[in-house]
């Protein structure tokens, strides 16, 4: 636990850090970026917390295990929209053109729309919280066995 | 004996990386026409705007399926090794 400088200074960026690494997530198919590096700029919010907070403290509303169910479905939805194109070919791109996140852009330049690109979106989604479910828990788990030495020291 | 041997796998070594240096293609000029391809029709194709994104998700998806299970087995090796146990 840092002081309360800190710890209000953590409190305000890390809701601009979680809404700009989903925004990374959401829109992986149109800016650089994807569902990898989104999940990435989410944990390092999860690791503001922690540094600010204290992992014991954060513990209390953020369980282990919640994060690897939020891990393990990330990966089910992910190899679930693999096998969802198996009709043609696994990894198929079926929503291209339905109703869902089917809008074709034009070739070249654009500026871009979100309702594109079809499968990728939700394949992103679901690699989004894969990747920060699976670093958050890393960061959680590593940080609580850090504290639990230091108390038996 | 062992220092002659590592000289000898040493200088096939540099050779090699000497021969990969001399007969690479000239930058700019892949040998291949994939990027072509992709650089053309991902949009027709995938509806992505983002090509990396689109080769990453739908044309190489496997090798994405491959980095998830790689993270999920990283992630799931800490949680085992830094779990807490019970007193007593």
């Amino acid at each position: 636990m840092m002081s309360k400088i800190v710890r209000t200074m953590a409190s305000l960026l890390v809701l601009f850090v979680l809404i700009y690494g989903l925004y990374i997530i959401m829109h992986g198919h149109i800016t650089p970026g994807g569902g990898f590096q989104g999940g990435a700029v989410f944990a390092s919010g999860i690791a503001l917390l922690i540094v600010a907070f204290g992992s014991d403290y954060l513990h209390k509303s953020l369980k282990e295990h919640h994060l690897s169910i939020m891990e393990s479905s990330g990966a089910l939805i992910f190899i679930g929209l693999a096998f969802g194109g198996l009709a043609t070919v696994f990894f198929y791109n079926f929503l291209v053109g339905s109703p869902i996140f089917g809008h074709i852009p034009p070739t070249g330049s654009n500026p871009g729309d979100i309702w594109t690109a079809g499968v990728i979106p939700f394949m992103n989604l679901a690699v989004g919280l894969k990747v920060l479910a699976g670093l958050s828990a890393i960061l959680l788990v590593m940080a609580l066995a850090t504290t639990i030495m230091e108390v038996e020291e | 004996m062992r220092k002659i041997a590592i000289a000898v796998s040493l200088s096939v070594f540099i050779a090699f990386l000497a021969a990969t240096a001399l007969l690479i293609h000239p930058f700019g000029y892949p040998p291949s026409e994939m990027d072509d391809y992709i650089i053309e029709n991902t949009q027709s194709e995938t509806g992505a705007n983002n090509a990396v994104s689109a080769v990453v998700f739908d044309y190489r998806g496997f090798d994405t399926l491959g980095e998830a299970t790689i993270l999920f087995t990283a992630v799931t090796g800490v949680v085992m090794l830094f779990r807490r146990r019970k007193r007593g």
